[in-house]
């Protein structure tokens, strides 16, 4: 079969290219590696855009500058980002959300327990999956064939030239051609042996890569990825090891655990390894701005395990967690029954409740209850645990998206040897570490989509067009 | 023997304060939807789930018939089936309510009218018309006179205790739903503000809206108002063809002006225009019915479900052809049939889906008290 523009990927980023294409006036077929159930990626899981506004707006309150924005980024990524796009990003993020309620997005206050992010984040009314079907809905109208159950192997590229995609479906093989295509079909977090070689073998003889858990779809396989670096030589960005890595509950399943796996008490107790012992600040900052940063922290941990624990003052003070707690009236108890050394767990207790100065106790600022003597320190939130029952939640990485992807400039075109691609275009997942080189600020990740899958539509539309009348 | 043993087993769950098989699976499906929250602006069930951390018994019974069964929240779940965790909170709310309306039903033995409501609703149906019938068969014939067939003080006399009964049976029962979940819902008496909202909340049926005002789901994730419109068709419908005849009744005793009324009339105005509204609501509450995406809502109570619409249908068909066959040979026929379905209704009122309404409205009376008592929880950077 053929069409205008071929749309390879099934979330956010290919959708919003989907979208603008066909409303560019091409006709746009979109390839959803996963069934109809599961459609979407890592798009479902999601649940804010992160946006620049000068003023308020709608849902958003106050202001949030470029400049603020550029430095957030600057800072989670520290340094490893491409500020010409990174820029580019944010300017779309103010001015796309007209754009989406078109295509029927609602957007909503932040949600209870989110008010951190009413400034900087639009909220998605129903979350990333409703995103996701308000989008299949509008695609449908404006006559965008979508095929499910679609899987790319492979592509044709004749000199920097996309010629056409071999798509596997439940009723055999087929090749697609098409004029221009959108490569969206995101990273390679889902791929196990991949992540496994990625991150290697530690010190301690582990594969660490073997204890993460995956907070989103597995139908991110990187084929496509691989593919296009391995094969054809793409230019690449980005580090294997690098991605968007939170530490969630241990017990979260293999896949698709999403948001509500998350642990959201460790700024408000301690969390220990699997020895016993604390390995960093809890209290460093607001938790909106440390989750990210603990996925990894727990990937270096023996056993790539950690455990989250607090007293019964905590309770009520923190997003209730999915799994209930392991709760013991003394915290040897609590050790024990997690399976935790006991005396080398109550030394560590110990030492951390007498170096609490305790201040006045207020989770809504960096308040001045710290420790003192003890390493590492906690220096905010910092109250003894003393108060039982005490709770327990074991946590391990969780991976959300990876880094590694395609090389590209502010057209989105996939490059080959530096040079832009004419019609082959990359969005999403598949190129977010162009601007996220490490770290994570909650909802980039949409902002990046949206911004490459829009512009990648437009110019897939725009080339596929050319290549219309250049043959009339 | 297995529902009796599950009745049995359900019997004593309530009286232990445990958690039955539906309420404990809302439960379940509670704690992953109150670690996630991304529905809450959808309606007013997860707000208020949001100001809980545990779910009783008298929690669970106050959210699900705050849950209106629109849908939105399934179709936007990442984790519904064919997820792992299998949440499909609009299903298991729906069961739940099932069980309430049974559980609270007045006098207690009758709630098991609601294990087999289709047949419930037959059987009464089937005796309103044998015995209206029956009664019209024993009428002078080429009777055009509706109450030279059936006079006036006689059908008074038959609607009015099995009226007064009904209510008293749903006032008893909402009343002790409304004890059980007060204490539930902080506590806090009801005050003007909050029953203004909750009025307008139900006048309007806010929560059919989708939180974004484009309406609710029912064959797929496209939201529509058809849902919303059939449902205000109905009710207000409903609502105007009992006007009628109270205003009627007003007539009959206060001026001496008996039945039958022309256009323009009140009564007459009213019961067409009531009639009309009816007929259109139900017809699209049934068609809507039949399309309805396969996993909202409980299958089990689908009977129940049909077995109303198709009463409130025949009544208000029923009552638009009486006008039609005035003075036809047909017509105490037709006023059989008309009032045999009237009588079911009503026989059947505190044990069909009218309840709905009922506990609905209640739910969201201790909702808009409980919402503007401060919250005792403190997420985070709230």
């Amino acid at each position: 079969m053929h069409t205008d523009v071929l749309v390879i990927g099934g979330g956010n980023a290919a959708l919003c290219a989907a979208l603008m294409a066909a409303e560019a006036g091409a006709s746009v077929t979109l390839l959803e590696a996963a069934p109809r159930e599961w459609r979407g990626g890592n798009s479902a899981h999601t649940r804010n855009l992160r946006c620049m506004h000068d003023a308020p707006q709608d849902v958003l309150v106050d202001a949030y500058p470029e400049e603020e924005f550029w430095q957030d980024l600057l800072k989670v990524t520290g340094g490893i980002t491409n500020e010409h796009l990174a820029r580019l990003t944010i300017r779309a993020s103010s001015t796309c959300r007209d754009w989406m309620r078109q295509h029927g997005v609602h957007f909503q206050p932040p949600l209870s327990g989110a008010l951190h992010v009413a400034r900087t984040n639009a909220f998605f009314m129903g979350g990333g999956k409703a995103l996701v079907n308000a989008y299949y809905r509008s695609a449908e109208k404006l006559g965008v064939q979508i095929r499910y159950q679609a899987q790319v192997e492979r592509i044709e590229v004749e000199g920097g030239r996309f010629v056409a995609a071999h798509v596997t479906t439940p009723q055999g093989t087929e090749r697609v051609s098409a004029k221009s295509c959108v490569l969206a079909a995101g990273g390679f977090e889902s791929n196990r042996d991949w992540l496994r070689e990625a991150w290697g073998q530690n010190e301690r003889g582990e594969w660490p890569a073997e204890n993460f858990l995956i907070r989103g779809t597995r139908f991110n396989q990187g084929t496509l990825l691989k593919h296009l670096l391995g094969d054809h030589g793409a230019d690449r960005i980005g580090d294997p090891t690098q991605a968007h890595m939170v530490a969630i509950d241990a017990r979260a399943p293999l896949y698709d655990g999403g948001i509500c796996t998350r642990i959201d008490c460790v700024s408000l107790g301690v969390v220990v390894n699997r020895d016993g012992a604390r390995f960093y600040d809890e209290g460093e900052d607001f938790w909106p701005k440390r989750y990210a940063i603990w996925g990894r922290l727990v990937a270096q941990q023996p056993g790539q395990i950690a455990y989250s624990i607090i007293d019964s003052k905590a309770v009520g003070r923190f997003m209730p967690p999915v799994f209930p707690g392991v709760v013991a009236d003394s915290l040897p108890e609590l050790a024990q029954k997690l399976g935790l050394p006991v005396e080398r767990f109550m030394q560590t207790l110990n030492n951390y409740n007498a170096a609490c100065r305790e201040g006045t106790f207020d989770h809504t600022t960096l308040d001045d209850c710290h420790t003192e003597g003890v390493n590492p320190a906690k220096t905010h939130w910092a109250r003894p645990i003393d108060t039982g029952p005490f709770y327990a939640y074991a946590v391990r990485p969780g991976v959300t998206f990876t880094y590694l992807g395609l090389k590209t400039d502010d057209t989105a075109a996939v490059r080959f040897g530096d040079m832009p691609s004419p019609n082959l275009f990359v969005a999403g997942e598949m190129m977010a570490g162009n601007v996220l080189g490490k770290g994570y600020t909650a909802g980039v990740g949409m902002s990046i989509g949206t911004a490459f899958g829009r512009i990648a539509g437009t110019n897939a539309a725009r080339a596929a067009l050319e290549a219309q009348h250049a043959n009339a | 023997m297995q529902t009796l043993e599950a009745l049995t087993q359900e019997a004593k769950a309530l009286a232990n304060g445990e958690l039955t098989a539906p309420e404990t699976e809302v439960a379940r499906q509670l704690q992953i939807c109150n670690a996630c929250r991304y529905c809450e602006g959808f309606c007013a069930m997860f707000p208020a789930m949001t100001r809980r951390l545990e779910f009783g018994k008298a929690d669970i019974h106050f959210l699900a018939n705050l849950c209106h069964n629109c849908g939105a929240c399934l179709h936007a779940c990442q984790y519904a089936p064919p997820h792992e965790f299998a949440v499909n909170v609009p299903q298991a709310m729906a069961t739940v309510r099932g069980q309430t309306y049974a559980d609270y039903a007045w006098p207690a033995p009758l709630g098991q009218l609601y294990q087999r409501n289709g047949l419930t609703l037959s059987i009464a149906l089937a005796a309103g018309l044998a015995l209206f019938i029956w009664l019209a068969a024993g009428a002078s014939t080429g009777a055009k006179d509706f109450y030279a067939i059936f006079p006036h003080n006689f059908l008074v006399s038959l609607f009015a205790p099995v009226f007064l009964f009904a209510v008293l049976a749903l006032a008893l029962g909402v009343r002790r739903f409304w004890r059980d979940i007060g204490p539930a819902t902080t506590g806090a008496p009801l005050t003007p503000p909050a029953a203004a909202e909750a009025t307008h909340d139900v006048l309007r049926l806010k929560y059919l809206d989708g939180g974004h005002g484009e309406g609710c789901n029912n064959e797929d994730d496209a939201f529509g108002m058809s849902r919303r419109r059939a449902h205000h068709l109905t009710f207000y419908g409903f609502m105007l063809c009992f006007a009628a005849t109270s205003v009627a009744t007003l007539y009959h005793y206060a001026f001496n002006l008996p039945a039958p009324y022309d256009l323009p009339s009140l009564p007459k105005l009213l019961g067409v225009v009531g009639g009309v509204m009816l007929c259109m609501g139900t017809l699209g509450l049934f068609k809507l019915k039949l399309q309805r995406h396969p996993l909202h809502g409980d299958a089990a109570q689908k009977p129940m479900d049909y077995g109303f619409i198709g009463l409130l249908f025949l009544i208000s068909a029923s009552g638009l052809l009486l006008w039609a066959l005035r003075g036809h040979a047909q017509m105490p026929l037709a006023l059989a049939i008309h009032l045999g379905s009237v009588m079911a209704l009503f026989a059947t009122l505190p044990y069909n889906k009218f309840a709905h309404g009922i506990y609905r409205t209640a739910s969201l009376l201790r909702h808009a008290v409980e919402k503007r008592q401060p919250n005792r929880l403190g997420l985070g950077e709230d």
